[in-house]
């Protein structure tokens, strides 16, 4: 047991290593971020009209850094399946090593990528016109929320990785589950364009109280349509909060009971 | 004393439809090696996978250096060293990381995990590529690195699974050179392998596994004794089969085996038996289109044991077979 953070920052560092070594993988997960950030800026930008002072990119922001943080679950699951799958992790647990180190591991390793692809994002929404009103303090809330949702959405990456194994499988689920629910939300256009039962599924979608939330600390006011009164849009911050929780507080023990009891 | 104690084990897969293991049984002395042969599906992987704490057997006891493998995993893995069909290390990283991230496992500081690190990439001639991703290496690199992650604290028992399998000839020779070593060294082995060549070259003692069973036991002679050892093969035109027969009927006890043109027969003298039926068939004068001493193969111990040859099943996890080059 007293080996616990060791391990987990071996496993870590392993992660860290790859980058290192495959500078590549760098490059390509913060691409693929900064290429969406100027796409919707560029494309859409002109088209979607908006009352917030600074335009459509202040409410863009937002939504791309949440849609981003999403696909920290695709990640997760597919690199864990890829370990299943070369036969690393029969290694893992053949080797001392407290049972949950390899997967707690992973998801600090995929985090601090998120860490990593924040930044570079914050920078190319500075570079096409972003600039959050709100104070420092509002702003480090934000980018921890981030971090956070990721982290959460990180652990059902593991039960998803362990779950379904084949990595390219995997890949296929992580998009399945993240892409309706980032654009069945108020990331990229008001949910008032919406059907009204679409309507009721996006307020109470995790995207959308993530993005509100972030909205809301970056200075924004938050635009809703039908649903403006509803719970989770007048506490973006509590619910988000509050789906973070439940989503660790499930899927920790779960993933981690599945690590245990899953033989590659 | 049995360093391991495989009692009675059985795993089934798919809720029951295939059984892996079927009352399997066997055990490993003390500072010698044990070959488990047998072909795919035969078994092999499932009963390491238990003995390794991977997997939980639906029933039967199991136990490493005395210690139960179901009840005590965690005191197992701290005396085994594992290595499997397919190199299981980080392909990304360069060997030097994997080693030092694996002796950082097995709790080593950090300077004691570069030291032994160093030792064992030192060791198994890898060196010069200690510095370049494991994606580079040839097979049998990664195998002897793999290898060499299994022995980053000296285990008490170590599994091999197939070490060689999907490997080239020259591959397989280095393999063997190095696991010799570490027999030399004392180190308690359990080894699967589909090649009766490997198991006579590296075991002490070899356990035959079909349908999940053990089905013979024994050293590699005595096996071998059972099997007939080498065999002649003589493959002929077709209107000189029968007068070959007779041939080799005169030099061979056992009852020949024709398949088409070529017949096949098992003898104990080796060359001189091979002398023998040259000159037999010279005079003859019959000219073979092929002769040949060939040494038991797979396939001619079971022949012998079971009466059929070795068969390839479905018993383990069918995505198992598209990993490691397995035929």
């Amino acid at each position: 047991m007293k080996y616990v953070i060791s391990d987990v920052m071996t496993i870590t560092k392993r992660q860290l290593l790859q980058l290192a070594r495959i500078p590549e993988l760098l490059v390509f997960s913060t691409i693929q971020p900064v290429m969406f950030v100027l796409l919707f800026r560029f494309v859409f930008g002109g088209s979607i009209s908006t009352d917030q002072p600074g335009g459509y990119v202040q409410l863009l922001m937002p939504g791309i850094f949440v849609q981003t943080v999403a696909f920290t679950l695709a990640a997760t699951a597919v690199g864990l399946a890829e370990d299943m799958k070369k036969g690393l992790i029969d290694r893992f647990r053949s080797l001392p090593i407290s049972r949950g180190a390899v997967v707690i591991g992973r998801t600090f390793g995929d985090a601090l990528l998120n860490i990593l692809v924040l930044t570079v994002m914050a920078a190319a929404g500075y570079a096409v016109g972003w600039r959050p009103t709100s104070g420092g303090f509002s702003i480090f809330l934000a980018f921890l929320f981030l971090f956070m949702f990721g982290y959460a959405l990180s652990w059902i990456g593991i039960y998803v990785g362990l779950a379904v194994k084949e990595a390219r499988t995997v890949q296929s689920v992580g998009f399945l589950v993240t892409f309706p629910l980032t654009f069945l939300s108020n990331a990229f256009a008001p949910t008032t364009g919406m059907p009204r039962a679409l309507q009721y599924f996006a307020e109470w979608n995790p995207v959308s109280t993530m993005v509100a939330a972030c909205r809301q600390l970056f200075g924004l006011k938050n635009e809703f349509g039908a649903t403006a009164s509803s719970w989770p849009s007048q506490h973006p911050l509590e619910t988000s909060l509050l789906y973070m929780v439940l989503l660790m507080a499930v899927f920790i023990p779960l993933s981690i009971r599945k690590y245990k009891n899953t033989s590659s | 004393m049995k360093s391991v104690i495989a009692d009675h084990l059985v795993k089934t897969y798919r809720n029951g439809e295939v059984k892996a293991l079927d009352d399997l049984s066997l055990d490993v002395e003390e500072g010698t090696v044990l070959g488990v042969l047998g072909p795919n599906g035969a078994g092999k992987t499932t009963t390491v996978r238990i003995l390794a704490t991977l997997l939980k057997p639906d029933s039967g006891h199991a136990t490493v250096a005395g210690i139960d493998v179901v009840k005590h995993p965690d005191k197992v893995r701290e005396l085994i060293g594992l290595s499997g069909q397919y190199a299981a290390v980080d392909e990304t990283l360069t060997g030097w990381d994997n080693l030092v991230m694996f002796g950082r496992l097995y709790h080593l500081g950090k300077s004691a995990s570069v030291k032994r690190a160093e030792e064992l990439l030192e060791r198994f001639s890898l060196t010069d590529s200690a510095r370049r991703p494991i994606k580079t290496y040839s097979g049998g690199m990664r195998r002897r690195l793999d290898l060499a992650a299994s022995l980053i604290v000296q285990p008490k028992v170590l599994f091999l699974d197939e070490p060689t399998t999907g490997l080239d000839p020259r591959g397989r020779q280095e393999m063997w050179e190095v696991i010799q070593e570490l027999v030399k060294g004392g180190v308690t082995l359990l080894l699967t392998t589909q090649y009766l060549e490997e198991a006579d070259q590296l075991a002490d003692e070899i356990a035959v596994i079909d349908h999940g069973k053990v089905i013979a036991r024994g050293t590699s002679d005595a096996l071998k004794k059972q099997v007939g050892g080498e065999r002649l093969e003589i493959t002929v035109e077709n209107v000189d089969i029968t007068k070959t027969q007779e041939i080799v009927a005169r030099i061979s006890t056992s009852a020949t085996h024709t398949d088409i043109r070529t017949i096949s027969a098992p003898v104990t003298t080796g060359s001189v038996a091979l002398m023998e039926a040259l000159r037999a068939l010279d005079e003859a004068k019959i000219h073979p289109l092929d002769i040949a001493l060939r040494r038991p193969s797979l396939d001619d111990v079971f022949l012998s044991l079971t009466g059929h040859v070795a068969e390839e099943e479905v018993a383990e996890p069918v995505k198992k077979k598209k990993r490691g080059g397995k035929k």
